[in-house]
């Protein structure tokens, strides 16, 4: 219930301001303004936009099969969403509180292949056929490394329930119930001694204890913008080559819902990446010395404060996370379909496999 | 694809990707600092127009614009002062835009141009249609008075089409009347002179008439006429004596509409004036123009086609022997 009640209409309101931001950021990278106009500086586009699409007429192809054409973009927006209930925003406020937390939500996740299928197959046209192939091909091969970098962090972490792993990033380490590691070494080796379960700040984040993670986070990102269709991985909905891929056929809502979608798998994964790799809701700054800035800048778990540090380091590192989402999509090519595969293959699999391997003895030295 | 990097080896091309994937975004946070920069209106004529590298290039449209050279060429202007209603303009006019009517003046003084030519055209009306001129300048190439020049007013958008025609002529409804009726007075006058004048010299005129006639006679040949101006010249050429050439045309023309009306009944009439160009060409190929006129008709004269064919009797000339040949290889 709490998802609804909170992360839907974020979803709406961040996408208005993912959407501007995304046009904004793409013009100075073109050396252009991008909107202008309408309210100041052009930041009511999209509200107009969003007017605009709500009153088109909802066209549906005369040969389209109606019942997959109008349930494809549901089922994409559905499963998109369903994976937000297990997030945890705050240190007091986990969602839907589930022991499987992150298998649960890789697993809904994954459901959104059967919504652009439906939408590809149904809109019976053959750019819709191909850019739905394509975007299934896609889909299903960077879960891969996707699944196998976000099972790094749980060999480390040694559970699957979100909440746990960001208790573990922090300061707040013992304030969670479970019989897991209650100490947290610097770069996670207990042989080096170094302590810092007091000092928490940046040092306890998932990258910081396990160094390899950085290249554990890359391997994230990159399957991240592959499982959003979004560039340079984008030839399921390429202009240039496809028309519109799957989602040629559609127009006004339905089109607005798929737009919804991508850019909630966006915030998905960006939310996803800030817990499991940098911390969570944990304040980047480290209790130092005396000077208890951890503390000061994450509340106590439970009370007001807490609950607003908490929310804001997330969303913060989350939107960072987006806006560099932005900034490559204006910055890279597309990939061809078969570099596409060949990288993820030939490349981010037997990465993400070696690191399995190497968070493996971490954790062995961990304990 | 076979042309690939240098480093073409699994670890090669993750150390090409990772140096050229950074420089990427290297670049574009570099584009992102530079947009707080943004382009000023500088003027095309201006020496620093080039100079600045970095920064937004849009400029925002109607709040801010290049400033267009004095000698830009885009809306026309006439002076209407110094026209002198050539017409010029009007018929160089590739795309017709330039709608002008003239009133000539009678007696009565316009004035001169600014550079002495002496004006004697009212013009009633000069409209030029903005929204068809094509802005090729012939117009102001060919004007004489250089009346007519090219502006540098490039944004004249309007909301309605018809408000793109421009006029130029300042008379006022009145005055245009007041003259064409002057110049209709005038007119009449000078037919009713031309009319006193004629019955002096009748005979004269009909001596006149016809000595034209040879000097036009070869031009129009060789072009389609059309068919009552070719009555009315046969009709002519056999009123006039020393023409004997035509003569044997001239009988052959009665027989042929005849026979040829006959057998056109069936068909409409209009076709008739057509079969009157034929005689022309009938010494040559007289049977090909039977054959050409019956085949549009019944299969009933299809006896008489067969009868054209054996009186054709040079055709069999033109049938080569075909000796079937076998090939040697």
């Amino acid at each position: 219930m709490s998802t609804f009640l909170f992360f839907l209409p974020f979803l709406l309101i961040y996408t208005i301001f993912a959407v501007y931001a995304e046009r904004k950021v793409s013009a100075f990278i073109q050396d252009r303004m991008g909107p202008m106009e309408v309210g100041y500086k052009g930041i009511v586009q999209t509200v107009a936009d969003l007017m605009k699409l709500l009153q088109k007429e909802d066209i549906i192809p005369a040969a389209a099969d109606k019942i997959m054409f109008v349930l494809g973009p549901v089922i994409i927006f559905v499963a998109v969403f369903a994976g937000f209930a297990v997030l945890p925003l705050t240190s007091g406020f986990a969602g839907s509180v589930a022991d499987v937390g992150v298998f649960y939500l890789l697993a809904i996740v994954s459901l959104d292949v059967i919504g652009i299928m439906m939408a590809g197959w149904g809109s019976n046209s053959k750019f819709s056929l191909f850019g739905a192939m394509r975007s299934v091909a896609q889909i299903v091969s960077y879960e891969i490394p996707l699944g196998l970098s976000v099972l790094c962090v749980v060999m480390i972490s040694q559970s699957l329930d979100l909440q746990e792993i960001s208790f573990q990033q922090g300061v707040w380490i013992n304030y969670f119930n479970t019989g897991a590691s209650d100490h947290n070494y610097l770069f996670g080796i207990k042989a080096l001694g170094i302590d810092v379960t007091e000092v928490g700040g940046f040092l306890t984040w998932n990258i910081v204890r396990m160094p390899l993670f950085f290249i554990a986070y890359i391997i994230f990102f990159i399957a991240s913008l592959a499982e959003a269709n979004r560039a340079p991985f984008d030839l399921p909905e390429a202009e240039s080559e496809l028309v519109g891929g799957f989602h040629t056929e559609y127009s006004g809502f339905r089109w607005a819902i798929i737009m919804l979608s991508e850019y909630g798998m966006m915030l998905l994964v960006s939310l996803l990446g800030a817990i499991l790799f940098l911390g969570s809701w944990n304040t980047p700054f480290p209790n130092i010395g005396d000077i208890r800035l951890a503390e000061w800048t994450s509340g106590t778990p439970g009370t007001i404060a807490g609950h607003i540090w908490g929310a804001f380091w997330l969303l913060s590192k989350a939107m960072f996370a987006v806006l560099v989402q932005m900034w490559v999509r204006w910055t890279y090519p597309r990939l061809r379909v078969d570099q596409l595969m060949s990288l993820c293959w030939k490349y981010l699999t037997p990465a993400a496999l070696v690191l399995i391997f190497f968070s493996a003895l971490w954790r062995l030295m961990m304990i | 694809m076979s042309k690939k990097g240098a480093n073409n080896s699994y670890w090669g091309n993750i150390k090409d990707a990772v140096g050229s994937l950074f420089g990427g975004l290297v670049l574009s946070v570099r584009h992102i600092w530079e947009a707080k920069d943004s382009r000023t209106p500088i003027g095309v004529e201006e020496s620093n127009y080039f100079d600045q590298k970095t920064g937004i290039v849009t400029l925002q449209y109607p709040n801010e614009s290049f400033p267009v050279p004095d000698n830009g060429r885009y809306r026309l202007h006439n002076e209407i002062e110094d026209c002198i209603v050539c017409d010029k303009c009007a018929k160089i006019c590739p795309v017709n835009c330039i709608e002008i009517e003239p009133v000539r003046a009678i007696d009565e003084d316009l004035g001169k141009t600014s550079d002495g030519t002496p004006k004697r055209i009212y013009a009633a009306k000069f409209d030029i249609d903005m929204g068809k001129c094509c802005f090729c300048g012939l117009c102001t190439t060919v004007c004489p008075t250089e009346c007519l020049t090219m502006t540098k007013a490039y944004d004249f958008s309007e909301f309605d089409v018809a408000d793109h025609i421009y006029a130029f002529a300042e008379m006022t409804p009145l005055e245009i009347i007041e003259k064409k009726q002057k110049l209709e007075i005038y007119n009449q006058e000078k037919a009713k002179a031309l009319a006193e004048k004629k019955p002096k010299s009748a005979v004269e005129d009909e001596a006149v008439v016809p000595k034209p006639k040879p000097s036009f006679k070869p031009r129009v040949q060789p072009v389609v006429k059309r068919e009552e101006l070719r009555k009315e010249e046969d009709e002519k050429k056999a009123s006039s004596a020393p023409k004997p050439i035509f003569k044997p045309k001239m009988k052959t023309i009665v027989k042929k509409e005849e026979d040829v009306s006959d057998k056109v009944r069936t068909e409409e009439a209009k076709p008739a004036p057509t079969v009157s160009l034929k005689p022309i060409f009938r010494p040559k190929i007289k049977p090909v123009i039977k054959k050409d006129e019956e085949k549009g008709e019944s299969s009933e004269n299809k006896a008489a086609e067969e009868e054209n064919k054996a009186a054709a009797a040079p055709r069999p000339v033109f049938k080569p022997k075909i000796k079937p040949k076998k090939d040697e290889d």
